[in-house]
């Protein structure tokens, strides 16, 4: 397994043997390091910046008007901001599960991904952390959510999902941040050294926090990784199932399903390594990293996203027959509702998205395709956006008493809202491209600078 | 506490650090020589002046309670004060609370007839009315702001010129008149202008049974309906439920007789009830039997039953419906303990058979008496109107004063009033708002809000009350006695004394005092003797009554004896009242079809007759059946809308005889074919901010030959589309049962069935342990077969908790504030379906969905078993509002309660939070009043009883159809409604555990008339 790994991150062509570790370090160096901004890096920032002005802007007006701009009414009092922080936050769980679990099972080709997986969970959390909050009617208050010592002699209400949401988010953005941090920290060092201006070297300096690379360091640092990992890993899990918790614990037909929590977990890692390809592809090509992104890699990925595919499948088929077998009138007329109702068209988009056109990545030749490893992990991204829009806004726009049924209209803020969410990430990303190494150096030298041993991380 | 502004400004501050100029000098300064001492003086001095000079914003403004408080008055506590509100002249006894001299709060005066303590939506809005700030609020001329001096000095020459010809030329218009003071005013300013004419109009009038009564018994009567001793009903087309002077005793009355009870089998058993009508109303959805059908046909079915009965001259007439055989058994088996009611909207020659008809059945003097006109000057109102018009035309008029009356507005279009009035000299219009007619007027004087005004007023059975005022006019307004005194050349009378002087006049008796304050205190005069009235100027004009005119209208009504009026076959040739549709026994027309559609006027549940367009209350309170808010529409049935490709919120331009308006379309169930229904009141053009330009104006179409019923409309697509907003728009079932009915047989043979079909699961089927209730457990009761959807206890709740309003578009977002919803579910076949009436509110579960989700405990449980709502705490997640399964949680998605409008602020209820933006808010069960009552029962060592609290809603509640108590209390009168048979929780299976239960409706279909859609109980 190791040696297929050594062998698939790196096949130097017979004609130009390995040029060594410092190749590394030039080729991915040189994308920070260097005073000259590419143009294309400049324009798509200038647009997507504007993007994330738009957001601030509909956060602001927000915040001076109240929650009216949005569509969201009675009943369905949960619309755009909830779907968005839910989608984001799955996306986030790819990177860790790169970061961490990959890690734990030893699976080196997660070398050259891991880095940007992280930086994208990070990102990707950030931007779900704000739908939480903007959400609230009074969102000057939203530190009453957390239990501090406070004049009104009040904690939280424990049993309320929002509070372990509060915990869960809270714990997943810290634990990634300081892995990610962590693990940047002797790349850190790295630009610390090669730096040529004395602001760089400043800067960058602090930020390594006085790396030496002493072999003491790197023995610290291994152990530190290791646990960090060892933390993170079961947020994989926890963060998810936690979110899925704001949904399964309300009595409200469409949400009260036990197969919630690994549904959604499921669900989290099929949209973040369709996030992770969506961001890889073309990183890869502009960047010209096919050497470090190889097809092994893409093709796992694939492989990972068409199996917790096939879970999501599997949790669609189960809600719809619980439903029925449950006799519960109500339980029955919300999968009836979702396939055939007003929203129904979301749903059979839904299924083309997430359910068929992922399928194609059962055949070795779609996944040697660039292209169609591309359509499907953009069809995923689309796909789990709806699948929790379903799940939100359907299940609430109908439920028991129809008296009180209504639909839900996006406004344009709604859509300013998630199209801006979506500019922040990729601003973030883009800053993160400029500034900081999309793959981690050290570790691609841990693995091309001995070829012949297996790297075991 | 007051700000007292006008005490001298030294006092300004009491702020002891202020140097007072007139103190000595304090000691502290020690030795100061003469010179320093002046100097000090004078720097004292000019500091009392600077503090004067400076702007007030600047200064400390330092309150001070009552140094001689007003008698009563304690800061936190509310009076409670008898008054009447004049409803389209009839009046309505109430109880307004009022909170440091303002009035917040109208309820029914229990004494009163018209009330019993109950109130409509209209009672209950009229509080908002009152602090309008789109009110008049001073006298205009032309619409430039003006004084009342201004009016009189400029009137005044007239007057006297006009008094040099004995009046002619001088005209009056106003709406009904029931107040004797007022007609007092009336009869002497007609003596002062001899040749002067008293006309009198109102929209929405029943010239139609006066012109029946007068067919029948040769003069004006007016009916009273005693549906408590009623068994069966038969109703053509009339909502005697919702329209009346007397609805609310109706409601009461027929609601009392809704209910059964197998395990007392007391009573005298449940009524029941036949609805024949035009188009869907609240009183036919109540119906056990509703039978929808064009008017003329009611016509037709009213000569079957007479002559069926044996009506001298009503011409041989048979129906060949399954249901009338049944229906005339019934009938004739309940003979004196029936009652056949017509509508105002049918033609006189219906009023008249019918009480032929109920002469035949020998219910007169049992289920109806007659009486007296309660109304002053009773007179055919659209012929008034015509003759007023016409005399405008032909230039007769040069003077034309105008009260409570918005004829520019609402006149039939036939009459072309606005176009005539251009021809009189001298306009002047007395009103509570600037409207159209204000604005087509020289002068406008604005009237006083009822809650402002002294006065009297009487109900539909003629019992007199006195109208008090609460509240200071806000204003510069005059009452109507002031106004008219201008003519009597006392513009100065206040109008206390006017009325006052009237009532001393009336007593006979020695202590006018103690008369004067009881009947204030109670709200009704007492049956005490009086003097005769002065006589009323008769003229022999062709439409005023010939008959003797009343003969003590100021007692309590008199019911004479049924042998003073037989019914008598008009004779061949006399002409029926101008306000019918012609003919005698028959209305030939043409069958209505798609070509020929019948387009029926009806008031507005809402707006009325367009006196409360500017009502945001009423203009958001959903309509009863088409649950509009807004706007009115276009209504049609579901057939019709078939044929014509219509659907709602098409824009259609409707066009009856060669008039055309545009409106949109609403498909409502139960609509008969080929018959459209518009409601007058929408609009307006001259209205405030909330009134203006909503909905199409149907008076464009109205003519005073046929004001309830044009034939030959024609429905025309336009191809738009516009917006209409509804509160709910789902009122099918869905195969669920949140709304339980069946019919009293089965009930009475199986009553256990409901309980068994409502799976509440075992009480200890929870995680948690139950609450412990000490004291007090407050629960609620609903009974679905009481409740007849009239709306009030929404406008109660909204009253009394400071709910806001959010206007149309929020409205159509699904956003609409209101704690409490009436839910209509309709059950059978568009055409012909049953409707039932569900209030919906939170139901304070004892197991509550929303309290366990809520992240910052906004939402807990009270040790008393309500769920409470604490506004401060809550951040909006609107979690809570995810998981009510009932979703009567409400959540202020914007600001939407008026924090900037003045005199919106003196209406607010003090006891409760106004809510910001961002909170959520639902149904308290009023704990404000619970609070109250438990404060005063501690004070005076007792618990509280049974009774002692009625919320809002149940106070409001014309069918004692919502009870509130104390489950802890065996003899409370919710514990035994509770432990009924046909009690059950809505969604009781999913173990909220409501402590607000509903009765399930029961109806009580004629066992005879087979195969119709009755309300067969709705299996599981």
């Amino acid at each position: 397994m190791g040696d297929q790994n050594t062998v698939a991150v790196y096949t130097p062509p017979a004609e130009r043997p390995y040029p060594g570790p410092h190749w590394i370090t030039e080729k991915i160096g040189s994308l920070v390091l260097t005073p000259h901004t590419p143009i294309e890096w400049i324009v798509v920032f200038g647009a997507v910046f504007t993007g994330t002005l738009v957001l601030l802007f509909a956060i602001v007006w927000l915040l001076y008007s109240g929650i009216g701009i949005w569509g969201v009414n009675i009943p369905v009092a949960w619309g755009f901001a909830i779907v968005n922080f839910v989608w984001w936050i799955g996306i986030g769980h790819a990177g860790t599960l790169i970061s961490a679990i990959l890690l734990l099972l030893h699976q080196a080709w997660r070398q050259s991904i891991n880095r940007f997986a992280e930086a994208m969970t990070l990102f990707a959390v950030t931007c779900a952390g704000l739908f939480p909050l903007i959400h609230l009617g009074r969102p000057w208050f939203f530190y009453w959510i957390a239990p501090y010592p406070n004049t009104m002699g009040l904690w939280p209400q424990w049993r309320s999902p929002l509070v372990w949401d509060m915990f869960a988010v809270g714990t997943y953005f810290t634990i990634s941040l300081v892995f990610w941090y962590i693990g940047l920290i002797p790349d850190l060092a790295t630009f610390r050294d090669r730096a040529k201006h004395r602001l760089t070297q400043v800067v960058y300096g602090m930020m390594a926090m006085g790396w030496r690379g002493s072999a003491y360091h790197w023995q610290q640092y291994e152990e530190a990784y290791l646990l960090l990992a060892g933390l993170a890993t079961p947020l994989v899990v926890s963060v998810h199932t936690v979110v899925s918790f704001d949904f399964t614990i309300a009595i409200i037909p469409g949400w009260h399903s036990t197969i919630f929590p690994p549904y959604f977990v499921a669900g989290a890692i099929y949209s973040g390594f369709a996030m992770v390809l969506t961001l890889a592809i073309p990183l890869r090509k502009i960047y010209r990293l096919q050497e470090f992104i190889t097809m092994r890699h893409l093709d796992n990925m694939a492989k990972l996203m068409l199996a917790t595919g096939i879970i999501v499948t599997y949790s669609y088929i189960d809600e719809a027959f619980i439903a029925f077998y449950s006799g519960n009138p109500y339980e029955r007329y919300e999968i009836v509702n979702r396939l055939f109702g007003l929203y129904g068209w979301m749903y059979w988009l839904l299924v083309a998205t997430n359910l068929v056109i992922p399928q194609l990545m059962w055949s070795s030749r779609a996944r040697k395709s660039v292209a169609a490893i591309f359509l499907v992990a953009l069809s995923v991204d689309l796909g789990m956006w709806l699948e929790r829009f379903v799940i939100v806004v359907v299940s609430l726009h109908r439920d028991f008493l129809p008296s009180a049924w209504n639909m839900y209209y996006a406004t344009i803020w709604d859509w300013a809202t998630l199209l801006g969410s979506i500019a922040l990430f990729v601003t973030l990303f883009l800053l993160f491209f400029r500034f900081l190494p999309p793959i981690s150096i050290f570790e691609m030298k841990k693995i091309l600078h001995k070829p012949e041993v297996s790297a075991r991380a | 506490m007051e700000h007292r502004r006008d005490l001298p400004i030294q006092w300004r501050s009491l702020d002891p650090k202020t140097p007072d100029p007139r103190a000595p000098m304090p000691s502290q300064l020690g030795d100061v020589n003469r010179r320093e001492f002046l100097s000090l003086m004078a720097a004292s001095l000019a500091l009392a002046g600077v503090e004067g000079c400076t702007p007030a914003a600047t200064l400390p403004e330092k309150i001070v309670p009552y140094v001689q408080a007003p008698e009563d008055v304690l800061p936190g506590r509310p009076l409670h004060f008898a008054t009447a509100m004049p409803f389209a002249g009839y009046g309505v006894g109430l109880i307004v609370k009022s909170h440091e001299g303002r009035p917040i709060k109208v309820e029914g005066n229990p004494r009163h007839s018209a009330s019993l303590g109950a109130t409509d939506v209209f009672a209950q809005a009229s509080i908002l009315d009152l602090y309008d700030p789109d009110r008049a609020k001073s006298v205009t001329n032309r619409g430039a702001i003006s004084t009342f001096g201004a009016f009189v000095s400029a009137l005044s020459p007239r007057l006297e010129e006009l008094q040099s010809r004995d009046g002619a030329g001088l005209r009056f218009l106003s709406g009904r008149i029931t107040s004797p003071s007022e007609g007092a005013l009336i009869d002497a300013i007609l003596r002062r202008f001899p040749k002067a004419d008293w006309h009198q109009y109102e929209p929405v009038n029943d010239d139609n049974a006066r012109a029946g009564s007068r067919m029948a018994f040769g003069r004006y009567v007016d009916s009273v309906y005693h549906l408590d001793r009623a068994d069966v009903i038969v109703s053509l087309d009339s909502d005697f439920l919702y329209w009346g002077p007397a609805h609310l005793r109706h409601t009461r009355d027929f609601a009392a007789r809704r209910v059964f009870n197998p395990a007392d089998g007391s009573g005298r058993g449940m009524n029941r009830l036949y609805v024949l009508e035009s188009t869907p109303t609240v009183t036919g959805f109540k119906a056990d039997h509703r039978i929808s059908m064009s008017p003329s046909k009611i016509g037709e079915l009213t000569t079957a039953i007479a002559s069926r009965l044996g009506v001298a001259g009503a011409p041989g007439q048979e129906l060949n419906e399954q249901w009338f055989e049944p229906m005339m058994r019934d009938l004739k088996s309940h003979g004196s303990s029936s009652i056949v009611i017509a509508g105002e909207t049918q033609p006189p020659f219906v009023h008249a058979l019918v009480h032929a008809i109920n002469e035949k059945l020998g219910n007169t003097g049992h289920t109806v008496e007659y009486m007296e006109p309660v109304e002053m000057r009773p007179v055919e109102q659209f012929a008034s109107l015509r003759e007023l018009a016409q005399a405008m035309q032909s230039g007769q008029v040069d003077t034309l004063i105008m009260l409570d009356v918005n004829p520019s507005y609402s006149a039939p279009a036939d009459l072309e009033f606005s176009k005539n009035l251009e021809n009189v000299k001298l306009r002047v219009s007395h009103s509570l708002y600037y409207d159209e007619t204000a604005a087509a007027c020289h002068w406008h004087v604005p009237k006083h809000h009822y809650l402002e005004t002294w006065g009297d007023v009487r109900a539909y059975d003629g019992s007199v009350s006195i109208v008090q005022p609460l509240i200071v006019p806000l204003y510069e307004t005059k009452s109507s006695h002031e106004f008219l005194s201008i003519f009597l050349g006392n513009p100065t009378r206040s109008n206390y004394d006017l009325v006052r002087e009237f009532w001393v006049g009336q007593y006979k008796g020695e202590e006018f005092e103690s008369f004067w304050e009881q009947s204030l205190q109670e709200g009704v005069v007492q049956n005490i003797a009086l003097s005769d009235p002065l006589p009323a100027s008769l003229e022999a004009s062709p439409y005023r009554a010939r008959a003797s005119r009343p003969a003590s209208p100021l007692t309590r009504g008199r019911i004479t004896s049924t042998t003073a009026w037989t019914y008598s076959p008009p004779r061949e040739g006399e002409t029926a009242s101008a306000a019918s549709g012609g003919g005698q026994f028959r209305t030939p027309q043409a069958p209505p079809g798609p070509g020929n559609l019948d387009v029926l006027f009806r008031p507005d549940a809402s707006v009325y007759d367009g006196s409360f367009a500017n009502n945001a209350w009423l203009q958001e309170l959903q309509h009863p059946l088409t649950h509009l808010t807004w706007d009115n529409a276009v209504l049609i049935g579901p057939k019709t809308a078939h044929d014509l490709h219509a659907n709602s919120e098409d824009m259609v331009d409707l066009v009856v005889n060669g008039r055309q308006i545009t409106g949109a379309v609403w498909v409502i169930p139960g609509q008969p074919e080929n018959v459209v229904t518009v409601h007058l009141g929408w609009g307006r053009k001259v209205s405030g901010r909330n009134g203006m330009e909503r909905g199409f104006n149907a008076y464009a179409l109205r003519t005073s030959d046929n004001p309830w019923h044009a034939t030959g409309g024609r429905i025309r697509k336009r191809g738009e589309k516009y917006k209409l907003a509804t509160t709910r728009d789902h009122h099918v079932t869905e195969g669920r049962h949140m709304v339980r009915h069946m019919t009293v047989d089965d009930y009475a043979k199986d009553a256990g069935l409901i309980q068994r079909e409502t799976h509440q699961p075992k009480p200890d089927q929870t995680m948690y342990p139950a609450y412990e209730n000490i004291d007090y457990a407050w629960g609620m009761s609903v009974d679905l077969s009481r409740c007849v959807g009239c709306n009030a206890c929404i406008v109660a709740c909204q009253a009394e908790n400071n709910v806001p309003t959010v206007g149309k578009n929020e409205v159509a977002r699904g956003r609409e504030m209101h704690w409490m919803r009436i839910d209509t579910y309709f059950e059978g076949p568009a055409a012909e379906p049953d409707a039932y009436f569900q209030p919906m509110f939170c139901q304070h579960c004892e197991t509550a969905p929303c309290e366990y989700v809520c992240p910052v405990e906004a939402t807990t449980h009270s040790a008393e078993g309500i769920n409470e709502m604490t506004y401060n705490r809550c951040i909006g997640t609107r979690y809570c509002s995810n998981n009510c399964p009932y979703k009567v949680r409400r959540f202020n998605f914007f600001q939407y309660a008026a924090w900037d409008i003045p005199s919106l602020k003196l209406l607010y209820n003090p006891d409760v939070t106004v809510r910001s933006r961002g909170v959520m808010e639902k149904c308290t069960y009023c704990i404000q009043r619970i609070n109250r009552t438990r404060i005063d029962a501690l004070k005076a060592d007792r618990k509280i009883q049974d009774g002692e609290v009625l919320t809002a809603c149940q106070q409001a509640c014309p069918a004692n159809a919502l009870v509130f108590g104390n489950l802890l209390d065996e003899n409370s009168r919710v514990r035994k409604l509770k432990s009924e048979p046909r009690n059950y929780g809505v969604l009781a299976e999913y173990n909220t555990r409501p402590r607000t239960t509903y009765l399930a409706a029961l109806k009580n279909p004629n066992p005879e008339i087979a195969g119709f859609e009755t309300a067969q109980h709705n299996n599981g």
